[in-house]
């Protein structure tokens, strides 16, 4: 690999010793801080805190002290000045915050501010993606997820996505919905059919679709694909679901469908929704940050966040003044 | 409305652009249905049972000239053997360019000589597989003609699996990673699957290429006059016995026996691809 040994050259403090046999890139983690490097001195190794007036975060020790509310739930995600680099160029400039559990968590911001990153690094989908590297921690259960001994497979059966483009695979609706028990090896058919009603019911798609399980998914409407994608992504019981602006291709109706949904799935799962869509976010969700070219400017209560932000930038923008 | 003089233009020019596209598509078609009716007229008198049924005969004895049942069954046989080497081993090979190398050197190197070994001329490889398989063994056999052809089938199907899995959308990879899936996973489940149609008309383009295929066995697995099923000795294949008694005979008995050749050699690439078609499309149906 010789790729990879040039990466770790004009990158140090990177790990190299992270890169694998090319013949298994999606469970390599691409750039882990070596563990003993010191994440940043204005971190308490919690994480919980961060003051100090760190030159990036320049609200960070506000923000962190005036929406006390979220130091009351209990977390499912903590994330630690958590870095992230496309190749040279920094999209997230370390974001520390940390996600309620069975909340409904919102990241909101103007395109290109670095939502979708975030979200796509709870899972570690950004793995994927060659060039990418990060810094900084995520715990998920206070595991850190970069760690060697995370199996990032169980990692991401445990955190369901829903993407911006409803992606239903080539196959029959029924097979969607089990794909994640199918390759987990279920072969029980009456497993597999409880499986698949209940969650279609749960996506609210069952009635539409019940007599029609057999036929391709590519023949459903765009708003159903989208509610079977969210269907595919509760059948395999996830803690979290992360949804990539899920209603941004579809029209209103649909739309409203799948923040019934949303609105639903609550309580059951810990949703974090990245939307363009100030309306849905406040709508449907309990937390919402507000970030901002790869930073995290503001994260509190939803209703605070819309109706009385303690920042200027946030009330700028969630008020459309800009953005 | 009145159409300016540059909306008249660019519509012409539109025209004239339509006019080309249709006569030159005409032409192809025309010179195809041209040499496959010149065929059938000549090839189709020729073809009897007796063609299906027998071996050839020798000039002079009961029965000339015979028919081809050696050559079809030949063919059959080297086709399903250089398949068996040459599918698995061009599939895998696209498999790793398109989701396993992401721009690594090798993979560079390995599109590099797939593209060239596209190009070489078949006799090339039918040279080589004279120095490696047929020297070595003392005499043309079978197993070297289809290695042969499975030589030049690799590079076909690998570079045609590579292309088609980069069409598949990155979406369905995310998907399928983000539910749990490992890489293999998706690749045998996703990937493949949605993929299936284009990378088995790649497959079967290089299974046409080869099956039509003459100079490689010629160095190879040569020719014999009867029914063979073993391998290990000199191999009948339609193709070579199309040459000889084309090329090779004085008699229009074998010639007339040649064009049916030629007829039925078209008719087997149809029929295989008709019937792999049909498979693949009954087997994706089900799912």
């Amino acid at each position: 690999m010789v790729k990879a040994q040039n990466q770790s050259t004009d990158r140090p403090g990177i790990n190299p010793g992270q890169s694998h046999a090319p013949a298994e890139p999606v469970v390599r983690s691409i750039g882990v801080e070596s563990r003993s490097a010191p994440l940043s001195e204005n971190i308490t190794p919690n994480g919980e805190s961060v003051r100090g007036g760190k030159p990036h975060t320049p609200h960070a020790d506000q923000v962190a002290d005036v929406h006390a509310e979220l130091a009351g739930e209990q977390h499912v995600l903590g994330i630690e000045d958590f870095k992230l680099y496309y190749g040279k160029s920094r999209a997230l400039h370390g974001i520390t915050m940390q996600i309620p559990a069975n909340k409904v968590t919102a990241l909101i911001g103007p395109s290109g501010c670095g939502k979708s990153t975030l979200l796509r690094s709870f899972n570690r989908l950004n793995d994927l993606i060659e060039s990418v590297r990060t810094e900084g921690r995520i715990r998920f259960h206070g595991q850190d997820i970069h760690d060697r001994r995370v199996d990032v497979i169980r990692l991401r059966k445990r955190m369901g996505m829903v993407f911006q483009k409803s992606n239903p695979f080539p196959m029959s609706i029924f097979e969607n919905v089990v794909y994640a028990l199918r390759i987990s090896g279920e072969k029980r058919r009456s497993v597999l059919e409880e499986v698949c009603e209940k969650s279609l019911r749960g996506a609210a798609l069952w009635d539409e679709v019940k007599d029609r399980l057999n036929q391709s998914a590519l023949g459903m409407s765009g708003g159903q694909q989208q509610r079977l994608c969210i269907a595919r992504a509760i059948a395999a019981e996830p803690e979290v679901l992360l949804m990539d602006e899920p209603c941004s291709a579809l029209d209103p109706v649909a739309t409203a469908k799948i923040e019934e949904l949303i609105y639903e799935l609550r309580g059951k799962f810990t949703v974090v929704i990245v939307t363009h869509n100030m309306q849905q976010a406040a709508r449907c969700s309990d937390y919402t940050a507000f970030m901002y070219l790869g930073r995290l400017v503001e994260y509190g209560p939803t209703n605070t966040i819309f109706l009385n932000p303690h920042l200027k930038e946030t009330e700028a923008y969630v008020t459309g003044r800009f953005g | 409305m009145a159409m300016t003089a540059y909306e008249t233009y660019t519509r012409t020019k539109s025209q004239i652009m339509l006019g080309l596209c249709v006569a030159f598509t005409a032409i192809i078609i025309g010179v195809l249905g041209l040499v496959t009716g010149y065929l059938v007229s000549i090839g189709y008198k020729s073809v009897s049972v007796d063609f299906f049924t027998r071996n050839p005969v020798p000039a002079g004895a009961d029965g000339f000239p015979g028919g081809m049942l050696n050559g079809i069954v030949g063919t059959l046989i080297l086709i399903g053997l250089a398949s068996l080497v040459g599918i698995p081993t061009g599939m895998l090979t696209g498999i790793y360019l398109a989701e396993y190398s992401s721009g690594s050197r090798m993979a560079t190197y390995v599109r590099f000589i797939a593209d060239v070994l596209t190009g070489v001329p078949s006799i090339v490889v039918g040279i080589l597989g004279y120095e490696l398989l047929v020297v070595p063994l003392g005499n043309y056999n079978g197993f070297a003609g289809a290695l042969a052809l499975a030589f030049i089938m690799i590079p076909l199907v690998a570079r045609t699996t590579e292309e088609m899995l980069l069409l598949v959308p990155r979406s369905y990879r995310e998907a399928s990673v983000a539910l749990g899936a490992t890489k293999a996973t998706t690749i045998l489940k996703v990937v493949l699957p949605a993929a299936a149609g284009s990378v088995i008309t790649g497959i079967m383009l290089a299974i046409a290429r080869v099956a039509g295929e003459t100079a490689p066995l010629l160095f190879t697995a040569l020719a014999s006059r009867f029914l063979v099923t073993n391998p290990i000795r000199p191999f009948p294949s339609l193709t070579v016995e199309i040459y000889n008694n084309a090329a090779r005979s004085p008699y229009p008995e074998e010639h007339r026996l040649a064009w049916a050749g030629i007829l039925i050699l078209l008719l087997l690439i149809f029929a295989l691809n008709l019937i792999v078609r049909m498979t693949a499309r009954a087997l994706t149906g089900k799912k």
